[in-house]
């Protein structure tokens, strides 16, 4: 089986500047959804109090709110995962009091509702914790970039490369960002893997379509510059699609039967597949054009004079 | 012709086999299980075992065996978690007060492995349950305790050369000068030489420096050099583990967890435990101990009324003996000087023996000589953080309880070896638990604590297993029907990826936990990324024309710089998230790094001897099912 049976040429080059206008909106769509409806950040950031509870019937989200709120729980949030009969619980921090003792009020709230009710799982993060984060996943994602320009610059002796590829890095997780403002999805720390997961992904395919053009430039240094992109772009296109489709299939697998917990990771690597693809091809490559990207900065001619001046 | 190197073939074998004998374990899967400890941590006898195994049979619990472990506890295995569920239940109604119960996962793996040293990975706490605790280590208060050891060392000092002393204290802010650092005021007119010459023992490694006082005083600024405060903070970090790790050791609960995370946190993981009460009160709640002398010359019960208290000494309102007491301002040993503490038989009753470490031990000796016949206590110093609201802003802070535990008569002179008697059984062993475990040379606080129920864990396990299974089924028939035989070799390279990658999860004892599955589901999609450039590659070789035996060279090699380049780059995203994640995200860096690595030898290394194997040797090839 063969999806292309044919070489594409598709000319990629000529219209980036349609996608620039595309990339751009959706960029600027995201930064204004994180900046109007910000990030359901998860109490692993915020600090707070989260709690998983199941019922041994299905339940009446209403009636296990104004439980906890009888119980003296401040806007409780309740939700369902997976089944009607699970519920997720989130509560504002609570200092001064420990996690058993608000594990026993909330269960005692719940028992209210029905007396079959168990809390399977409470965390109690402290406020503090939760803003240290933000600065260690802001590192991370820093020094992650700074290694992969470094990278890039020495294998591809040219940082016209790495400027696209980085532009590409900060493409998708911006992407990512703006689908999780945007559907509320709930934020928390493994998103924040995932992300740095999407960068080294959506890399690899940026790298495979790099290694692709500096193969060309070494055979054929005449060729022009939107030409190489584009044949390169093309002879790796069918590699590109078969890789993402057979990654989607896992990462579908994980959404679909991962749970609950797993399911902002795994819409994260879903939505940061889909991106990493597009901005492999529209980004990283066309930037590298837009800066003049020519066969000379990955392979410098060697100058006959330096080694005339030899004795 | 094809050819691969000969040692690439015994490599590549040698390497699977390996592999394939550590990963082995992980199928026979973990049984359920309850481990119940002596309180004492009195190894449990085979007559008690049975006893126990007979009582639960009794109560229509079905167990599939139940022995001793090599560390005197009892393991109970069961077929089912409902049965370890009810068994738990059942041994902390009747066995409360003698045994320490906690919920376990055991190894079905027949007893060799475990001769062998042949483990299954360990679940994580989200796969199995348990007690996730995060604690944050005070640092600056143990700054001030050694500056207060400090003082008091100076103090001792100039009082031995009968310098007089306007005033000595510390401060722990201020200018760099002042920060971390020991003051001590003179009187105009002291010879400061002398008693600069006093301070060289107690202060060493001090930098002292002179000033004058804005009363006219004269003043020697000892500091801390930066280097010094971080050694110490170093330390008390250090010594916070290792303390917090005594005491885990203390509650007998299974493949526990401490660990330094970060700068100055710690991570305590302890499965199958869910009274997080219990367990908190003997982690966190215990600061300090102090050695002190008892001041029987004054009246404390008079001084608790008039609040009027002698100089040098300090009250204490909360005792174990119920009334006050008065005891010198001067400690003569501290907790974290006490090397061991063990329950003995006294000649008047149970009686704990202590040993301090030489230092504390020589304080010890000179302070008793001084003072037979007369009392010493032990005082216990624990520390929490409150948040409260002042002035519509959130305020932390600290909340220090003072209690003596022990107040008993010095008998004789003594060093580092001495007995603390006048207790009951029962007394003597909290105390000497307490003493053993040693004391936190910095106060410590909860930030952050999660419990894990059973059922939730064995639910993320199954969500997880499957998603996996259905996962790698999809990648697995989609590459078989897309590149026919290519496929199957690229099948049989990802699943010995698979074992590859579970192998060395289970030799570095990494716990499995639901982050690093998706990261072994990932890394297939990473290991599938390698062969389909290979395979997409020799399929572009053959469009061209080329024959298929030069095809499959030309793809492997010209497949070899993309991979590389592409993995590496992921690769440092993986290496970043070990380095900086925490917790389930570093699972996942771990898993996710050391898949990368376990895929680029499998799809370079283990398909191109299989392909070459298959189409190698023929002189010729007439067309390639790709």
């Amino acid at each position: 089986m063969e999806f292309f049976s044919h070489q594409t040429d598709f000319k990629f080059m000529a219209t980036r500047h349609v996608w620039y206008g595309l990339s751009a909106i959706l960029m600027i769509a995201s930064v204004v959804m994180l900046f109007t409806r910000g990030l359901n950040l998860a109490i692993d950031f915020t600090g707070g109090v989260s709690a998983q509870a199941s019922f041994p019937a299905t339940v009446d989200l209403g009636a296990v709110r104004s439980q906890l709120a009888a119980a003296g729980f401040h806007d409780p949030q309740v939700q369902n995962v997976g089944s009607s009969r699970v519920v997720a619980i989130r509560l504002p921090p609570e200092p001064k009091v420990s996690g058993q003792v608000i594990h026993d009020r909330v269960e005692s709230a719940l028992r209210a509702v029905n007396p079959g009710a168990a809390v399977q799982q409470l965390a109690v993060v402290g406020p503090q914790v939760g803003s240290e984060l933000e600065v260690s996943a802001a590192w991370s994602l820093f020094f992650t970039l700074l290694l992969i320009f470094g990278y890039i610059a020495l294998r591809f002796h040219t940082w016209r490369l790495s400027f696209g590829a980085i532009l590409a890095v900060l493409h998708d997780p911006i992407l990512v960002l703006g689908w999780f403002a945007a559907s509320q999805t709930s934020f928390d720390l493994s998103v924040v893997a995932a992300i740095l997961a999407v960068i080294g992904y959506s890399l690899n395919d940026t790298v495979v379509v790099f290694d692709r053009i500096r193969e060309r430039f070494e055979s054929n240094r005449r060729l022009a510059p939107n030409t190489v992109l584009d044949q390169s772009i093309n002879q790796t296109l069918s590699r590109t699609i078969m890789t993402k489709f057979v990654t989607a299939i896992v990462v579908v697998a994980l959404l679909v039967l991962g749970g609950p917990v797993l399911k902002g990771f795994s819409e994260a690597l879903l939505i940061g597949i889909l991106a990493g693809t597009y901005s492999s091809i529209y980004i990283s490559s066309a930037v590298a054009l837009e800066c003049g990207l020519t066969a000379e900065h990955i392979f410098p001619t060697v100058k006959k004079t330096a080694l005339d001046s030899q004795p | 012709m094809l050819e691969y190197a000969r040692w690439k073939y015994i490599l590549i074998v040698a390497v699977l086999l390996v592999a394939m004998i550590f990963a082995l374990p992980n199928i026979f899967g973990l049984a359920p299980a309850l481990q119940l400890a002596h309180r004492d941590h009195s190894p449990v006898t085979s007559a008690e075992a049975a006893a126990i195994a007979d009582y639960l049979r009794a109560q229509r619990v079905s167990l599939t065996r139940a022995y001793v472990d090599g560390s005197g506890r009892l393991m109970v295995e069961f077929a089912d978690s409902s049965d370890q569920f009810k068994a738990n239940d059942i041994a902390n109604a009747k066995y409360q007060g003698t045994y320490i119960s906690a919920l376990s996962l055991v190894s079905r793996a027949p007893a060799f492995f475990r001769a062998l040293g042949l483990k299954p990975m360990p679940l994580g706490l989200d796969l199995r349950g348990g007690l996730d605790l995060l604690y944050q280590v005070d640092t600056n208060s143990s700054v001030a305790q050694m500056l207060q050891n400090y003082l008091q060392d100076s103090a001792r000092a100039l009082a031995a050369a009968k310098i007089p002393v306007r005033n000595i204290r510390f401060t722990t802010t201020g200018d760099s000068q002042l920060q971390n650092a020991i003051q001590i005021a003179f009187a105009p007119g002291i010879d400061l030489a002398g008693a600069q010459q006093a301070l060289i023992s107690p202060l060493q490694g001090l930098t002292i420096t002179k000033q004058s006082g804005a009363d006219g005083s004269q003043l020697l600024i000892a500091a801390m050099s930066p280097a010094q405060v971080k050694q110490r903070e170093d330390y008390a970090i250090e010594q916070s583990v290792t303390t917090l790790r005594n005491r885990v050791n203390q509650l007998g609960v299974s493949e526990p967890k401490v660990q330094r995370q970060g700068v100055d946190r710690i991570d305590v993981q302890l499965p199958g435990v869910q009274n997080a009460a219990e367990v908190k009160n003997l982690l966190g709640q215990i600061a300090q101990l102090e050695f002190r002398l008892n001041d029987e010359t004054a009246n404390a019960i008079q001084a608790a009324q008039t609040g009027d208290v002698p100089l040098g000494d300090k009250l204490y309102t909360n005792t174990a003996m119920g009334g006050p007491v008065l005891l010198k301002r001067e400690v003569i040993a501290t907790g974290d000087q006490l090397t061991n503490a063990t329950v003995g038989q006294g000649q008047q009753g149970p009686a704990v023996d202590v040993t301090l470490n030489s230092k504390a031990g020589d304080n010890m000796m000179r302070t008793t000589r001084q003072n037979v016949g007369k009392r010493m206590a032990v005082v216990l110093i624990e520390k929490h953080q409150e948040t409260s609201t002042r002035n519509g802003k959130k305020v932390v802070h600290e909340v220090t309880t003072q209690r003596v535990v022990n107040d008993a008569t010095i008998q004789g002179v003594f060093g580092d070896r001495f007995e603390i008697t006048g207790l009951s059984s029962g007394e003597a062993q909290d105390l000497s638990i307490l003493l053993r475990s040693g004391s936190l040379p910095a106060s410590i606080f909860l930030v952050n604590e999660q419990v894990i129920g059973p059922s939730l864990g064995k639910e993320n396990i199954r969500m997880g297993i499957d998603a996996l299974i259905i996962g790698m089924a999809g990648v697995l028939g989609f590459m078989l029907i897309y590149y026919k035989v290519f496929g199957l070799v690229a099948d049989l390279v990802l699943v010995a990826n698979v074992i590859l990658l579970t192998a060395l999860l289970s030799m570095m004892g990494a716990s499995l936990s639901l982050p690093g599955i998706a990261g072994i589901i990932l890394t297939v999609g990473i290991a599938v990324d390698a062969n389909v450039l290979i395979y997409e590659r020799i399929r572009e070789e053959l469009r061209k024309g080329v024959t298929p035996q030069a095809a499959i060279r030309a793809g492997f090699e010209k497949a070899f710089s993309a991979i590389a380049d592409s993995n590496v780059t992921t690769f440092f995203a993986g290496i970043v998230l070990w380095v900086f994640g925490t917790g389930a995200i570093r699972g996942f860096a771990v898993v996710l790094t050391l898949g990368i690595a376990t895929s680029m030898f499998t799809s370079l290394m283990g398909s191109r001897a299989l392909v070459t194997l298959m189409y190698g040797r023929k002189r010729k090839v007439a067309r390639l099912p790709i």
